[in-house]
Order: structure tokens, then C-alpha cells, then sequence
């Protein structure tokens, strides 16, 4: 466990603190959790805009070709035919297809490239590229260097445009150079929220000026991890920990639609030897507003042991808990009944397909 | 942080006030405030006999669930069937409207476990509250 002396903070800690944030340790940081009620929180992200500090997360920048300097090797999915300016989602696994990590790929340049990775992973991230490509490859951890803010919601384009004009040009998962008054951002239409909206990175000393910059703006209200983990669970997303570690293939993990079968790939030799999964990822709703837990059991309707809850929460937008689980090939079918709890207490729960949450501006 | 007077308090920050051999219980505003938003509790069964400091009672909000004891032991004989539709009493009126279960006290001599509303104000500072 990290202890709370050697948090690292963000060059947005004082700010968290004077907006009233409580705030939490989480991946080795010290983050806000919330500012208002996690429900009033989801309220603005959904409806409105809403931005998260994301400074935390780990930020590479790798120099070459890509086949040439090793990192199409290191990564499940193709970016070799990636165009410049654009974003890619994937992982990296190690020798027994256990996901070391999943990241998001940017395409600086014809031979650069920006990876971002989660906070809690950026060391043995770190070490994993360092010992992978090949030797010589310009390779730089700008971690420390990098600031990130995500706004997110069907209102942020409006507000983002007004202070980096163009960015309503960025389509999904696409990114460009802008400035904030004056200040040079790279800005991309991503995020974790399932919600229209935009990742800024900056650098870390200007960071304040720009988190501060946006809150000037009304329609925009700090939201901390509380209710960003709500929201990507009602998205279904993965996240690291949970969904996805270094014992979980990507298959388990649902992650199939972003590996590269044509390709070569650190992992790929386990991956395909592994056979068929004893556990896989699967989606549930709750039949009631009791919600699952992270390491509630499932079970199937005969009470068998069926798996094991990843993340659960309660739903704002379906009213109702929901959970992500790593369950027996027998109960990952949408319909299937299962359910969730301890051995004295279950409650029923339906399988279903993701995501829970179907009404987000996402790709609007 | 509002704290009631006339009510006796536990550790656990659950509130209870007795009335002849009735007590009406719920959690502090202390409680509801580190809890967050509830979004389901977990109701006990009538006629349940329950031990003073025995778990009877889950709340559970967006992001956690918590176990709930009873602040005297007896038999429960209401509950607020309020909250199963609208948890989110325990936020907005915890010591009033948004109150849990009434027990059928079976030891009044319990209540000497107890913290009064002024030792409570003492506890919660010396938790730093």
C-alpha cells in the first residue's frame, strides 16, 4: 500500500483543496474524489461539461519506425497504418498474454509517437518499452512534463471552442496542436466518460492557468474519480486493476476488437496456445438499486460458483446497480440470470450486453 | 455538522431516541456526509431480534456499502418503507424524516453505552471532524 507521506500531487493539489474536493490516494497520487455529490456530479458530466484532473497518467514519447524501432511488436493493435494526428486504443502483454498494460497511441508524426499509460503502471511501463525496443530508439518518460485535463459532456465542444478555436474540427479519436492563450496544448476527441469530449494535454507549470481558465466558464464543474469511475463502468470500459492485469488475456478482457491477428506481437505465441477461457468478461444488471461490488462472488441459477465482480456501482442512469464480472463461459449470454453476492446474501442480477449506458454524445 | 440534542449516539455514528420503550434509530449527519449519496438501504425484517451493536441494517451508496448497527437491542417493529423508493432521505433529513427502524427496547440499562449529543461533539472532534 502507498502511504500517504510519498503521494505524488498535481500541479492542481491546492486547487482541488480550495474547491472543497475530498480527496483520495489512487495509483500512487494524491487525486480529487469529489467536489459535490457523486450524483450531482454525473448530472453535469452527462448533461452538461465537466472536467477531470488526469495528470496523473503517464505520458511516453517514442522516436521511429514502427516496425523498425520495436513498438509495433510491444502493441496488441496495428499502427502502422495509423495517419498522423490520429489516436489508437490497444495494449501491451507480457510473454504469457497477461495485459502489462492498456494505453492509447498517438501518431505525432510519420516516426513519433506519443503513449499514454495508466498512472499507477508508468514505472514497469516504463521498464517494459525500455527493455523492448530496440536498442538506440529515442525513448523519454514526459510524465512529470505532462499535464492532462479532460473535459467531458455533450456541452464541452461549445465551451472548448470559445478558448482553442478549431477544435470542433477534431473528429472521434483524432488530435491536433492548439493554444490556450498563448499556451501550446496537445488536444485530442477522447475520454473515459462515454460523453462527448476532449483530452488537453499541456505542460505542467501552465496547467493551473489553463484548469482555471475553464471553470470561468459556468457551464463547467470539477468532477473527481468518484464519478468518473461511474461513468466508464455504465460505458463498460476496462480499468487497469480491475478489469485488466498482468494474470487476464485480452481475450478474457473483451479487449478482441482492438488486437491485430495479422501481426506479430509480444504475447501473441501464449495468447493463441491458451485455449479456450475458463473466465471471461461479462455485464449485469442488478435487480434491484443493491449494487455489486468489486469481489462480490456470481453465481449461476443452480448457486454454483460462476465468477468474480470486478467493478460494480449503482447506475444513475438505469436507477439500478451494475456490475462487470469475469464469469463462466455459461453466463457471459445477454438474458442469462445470475447472482451476485456473498455466500449468506445473493441478489439476482440479468446478463447483458454492453453498454449499459446506450445515450451518450460520444460520436455526436 | 448538525447533531439533535435530545438523541444518544454510538461509535458508529447511528442516532437513537427513546421514547417510553420505543427506540426510533437512524445514522448521524456525520454519517450521511462520509457515506455520500444513499442509494439503497438495505431494510432489516419486522419482529427481527437484534442485539445492542449487532449489524442489521446495510446502506449502501454510489460507490460503497456500509454496515449499519443497532444502537439497542430488541425486537424491531417499523420501518421506514419510505426509503426503499427514496434512500436519499437519509441526506437530505437524517434525524428526522429520513429515520430507519423503531426497536422494542429489551434492556433500557443498554442506553449507558451510549454517548449523549455533547459526548458525541467531543468524539467527532477527536476523530478531527
Amino acid at each position: 500500500m502507498t502511504t500517504e507521506t510519498s503521494l505524488h500531487f498535481t500541479p492542481l493539489a491546492d486547487e482541488h483543496i480550495a474547491l472543497g474536493a475530498k480527496m483520495v490516494g489512487f495509483g500512487g497520487w494524491s487525486m480529487p474524489l469529489q467536489y459535490d455529490s457523486i450524483l450531482a456530479e454525473w448530472e453535469v458530466n452527462r448533461k452538461g461539461a465537466s472536467i477531470f484532473d488526469c495528470s496523473h497518467m503517464g505520458e511516453f514519447i517514442i522516436k521511429g519506425d514502427a516496425v523498425d524501432c520495436g513498438l509495433d511488436r510491444i502493441l496488441i493493435q496495428t499502427i502502422s497504418d495509423m495517419p498522423p494526428n490520429t489516436c489508437r486504443y490497444g495494449a501491451m502483454l507480457n510473454d504469457s498474454a497477461g495485459v502489462i498494460d492498456d494505453l492509447i497511441v498517438y501518431r505525432k508524426a510519420e516516426q513519433e509517437w506519443m503513449i499514454v499509460v495508466n498512472a499507477a503502471n508508468i514505472e514497469k511501463d516504463a521498464r517494459h518499452f525500455r527493455a523492448s525496443l530496440k536498442p538506440g530508439t529515442h525513448f523519454e518518460d514526459v510524465s512529470l512534463m505532462t499535464a492532462k485535463l479532460d473535459l467531458q459532456g455533450p456541452r464541452s465542444r461549445e465551451v472548448l471552442k470559445e478558448m482553442a478555436g478549431g477544435i470542433e474540427k477534431l473528429t472521434y479519436y483524432s488530435f491536433d496542436q492548439f493554444q490556450i492563450s498563448g499556451i501550446p496544448c496537445l488536444i485530442s476527441r477522447t475520454g473515459y466518460t462515454g460523453e462527448l469530449g476532449f483530452e488537453i494535454y499541456c505542460p505542467w507549470e501552465k496547467c493551473k492557468e489553463i484548469w482555471k481558465m475553464i471553470l470561468n466558464n459556468a457551464t463547467v464543474k470539477p468532477t473527481g474519480l468518484g464519478v468518473r469511475d461511474v461513468l466508464r463502468v455504465e460505458m463498460c470500459y476496462s480499468l487497469y486493476g480491475h478489469e485488466l492485469e498482468e494474470n487476464i488475456s485480452p481475450l478474457q478482457a473483451g479487449l478482441d476488437k482492438f488486437i491485430d491477428g495479422k501481426k506479430d506481437f509480444i504475447g501473441r505465441k501464449a495468447l493463441l496456445s491458451r485455449g479456450e477461457e475458463t473466465r471471461g468478461v461479462g455485464y449485469f444488471i442488478s435487480s434491484s438499486r443493491k449494487s455489486p461490488r468489486a469481489g462480490h462472488k456470481i453465481f449461476d441459477a443452480q448457486g454454483n460458483d460462476a465468477g468474480i465482480v470486478t467493478s460494480g456501482t449503482f447506475s444513475p442512469a438505469l436507477q439500478l446497480g451494475i456490475g462487470i464480472g469475469l464469469v463462466s463461459p455459461a453466463c457471459k449470454a445477454a438474458g442469462t440470470k445470475i447472482f451476485f453476492g456473498d455466500e449468506k446474501n445473493q441478489v439476482a442480477a440479468a446478463v447483458t450486453k454492453r453498454p449499459f449506458y446506450k445515450n451518450g454524445s460520444l460520436k455526436a | 455538522m448538525e447533531i439533535e440534542e435530545n438523541y444518544l449516539y454510538t461509535k458508529e455514528h447511528e442516532w437513537v431516541s427513546i421514547e417510553d420503550n420505543i427506540a426510533t434509530m437512524g445514522i448521524s449527519d456525520y454519517a450521511q456526509e462520509a457515506l455520500g449519496d444513499v442509494t439503497y438501504v438495505e431494510l432489516p425484517a419486522q419482529e427481527d431480534e437484534v442485539e445492542q451493536f449487532e449489524q442489521f441494517v446495510s446502506v449502501e451508496s454510489v460507490k460503497a456499502a456500509s454496515d449499519i448497527f443497532a444502537p439497542m437491542g430488541g425486537k424491531v417493529i417499523e420501518i421506514n418503507h419510505k426509503l426503499e423508493d427514496n434512500p436519499a432521505l437519509i441526506n437530505k433529513d437524517c434525524y428526522v424524516k429520513g429515520w430507519i427502524a423503531k426497536i422494542e427496547v429489551r434492556d433500557m440499562d443498554e442506553s449507558t453505552n451510549l454517548m449523549s449529543a455533547e459526548e458525541y461533539r467531543n468524539y467527532l472532534e477527536s476523530l478531527g471532524a
